[in-house]
């Protein structure tokens, strides 16, 4: 769900820009001041494997594919913060080098993608992981049904600024780009989940390191 | 050097790129919509190249050039995740 150029006015750029590099801002001070060492290289891991999973995209119902996001699963491993940094320099670069997502929408694409769907799958797994008195299987309900809503989240608030910039009705954007995303997130959600029991099953000791 | 858990997360990553080509060309769920709703037209193209929709200028050979953009791509963010995360980590840990 990349936005290319074209789809979003000036000040649905500007605003998404403005709010995207604020957030930005918060994300590199609180990640200086809880990343420890041992998290340094799943921060890179994170980066490479989001990148290379996103360029995997998977069929999904009436001709349309998807493919994975990762905002959930870097939000669960690293915290939301340092998820936000991860999400922001894989989309600065498939829009810098690629040229996947357009250049006036990237504050808009950064916004959906690498800041909405990473707090709306924290918050979700953390209150379910809390609910469930956190235990492993807590962590990947928590995880799947928190994975699946950022992905819908985010077609949802890329549909906004598409009607609020008068590129598509609100009626029509809506519930399309909703709608194929709620078949979209349940592939978020599969990997999600398999990737979160694999480092469950190998490396517990990586999640616990996590900060909240 | 001692092998780290993250030498073999990256190589199955790496791995993952030569999947890259096998992956559904069919459009995404934005594209569906717009191509569905008549606003596909309104896409401006970008003002500069560098490797558009993962390709690679002058490598003929689409699997190849996907597999090596892939490369590129993962390659350079796991350098930056890793070169922001050594610039940031928290100086005062004991």
């Amino acid at each position: 769900m990349h936005i290319p150029d074209g789809f979003i006015d000036v000040p649905v750029a500007v605003t998404t820009f403005v709010v995207t590099v604020g957030a930005i801002a918060c994300a590199v001070k609180t990640t200086n001041h809880n990343l420890g060492e041992k998290q340094v290289p799943m921060m890179g891991v994170l980066a490479a494997f989001i990148f290379a999973a996103q360029m995997l995209n998977f069929p999904v119902v009436g001709g349309t594919s998807g493919h994975f996001l990762g905002a959930a699963l870097a939000a669960i491993l690293l915290g939301p913060w340092t998820a936000v940094l991860i999400m922001s320099s894989v989309l600065v670069v498939q829009c810098l080098v690629f040229q996947d997502g357009g250049l006036l929408a990237l504050g808009a694409n950064i916004l959906n993608m690498g800041i909405i769907s990473v707090f709306v799958s924290y918050y979700i797994y953390k209150g379910i992981y809390t609910l469930l008195k956190g235990n492993k299987a807590a962590r990947l309900i928590g995880a799947g049904i928190g994975a699946w809503f950022s992905v819908v989240a985010s077609a949802t608030a890329c549909a906004i600024e598409i009607a609020i910039s008068g590129t598509s009705p609100w009626e029509i954007a809506i519930p399309a780009m909703t709608g194929i995303h709620i078949f979209v997130g349940i592939g978020e959600s599969l990997i999600t989940v398999a990737v979160l029991s694999l480092v469950l099953v190998t490396r517990p000791d990586l999640l616990e390191l996590q900060v909240a | 050097m001692k092998l780290k858990w993250w030498h073999g997360a990256l190589a199955i990553i790496l791995f993952l790129c030569i999947l890259a080509p096998l992956a559904s060309s069919l459009p995404d769920g934005l594209e569906r919509v717009a191509e569905d709703h008549g606003f596909d037209s309104k896409i401006h193209d970008p003002t500069f190249r560098i490797f558009p929709d993962y390709s690679i200028t002058g490598i003929d050979n689409e699997v190849l050039a996907t597999i090596l953009a892939g490369l590129i791509g993962t390659i350079l963010l796991f350098g930056i995740g890793f070169g922001l995360a050594k610039l940031l980590k928290n100086k005062h840990e004991t």
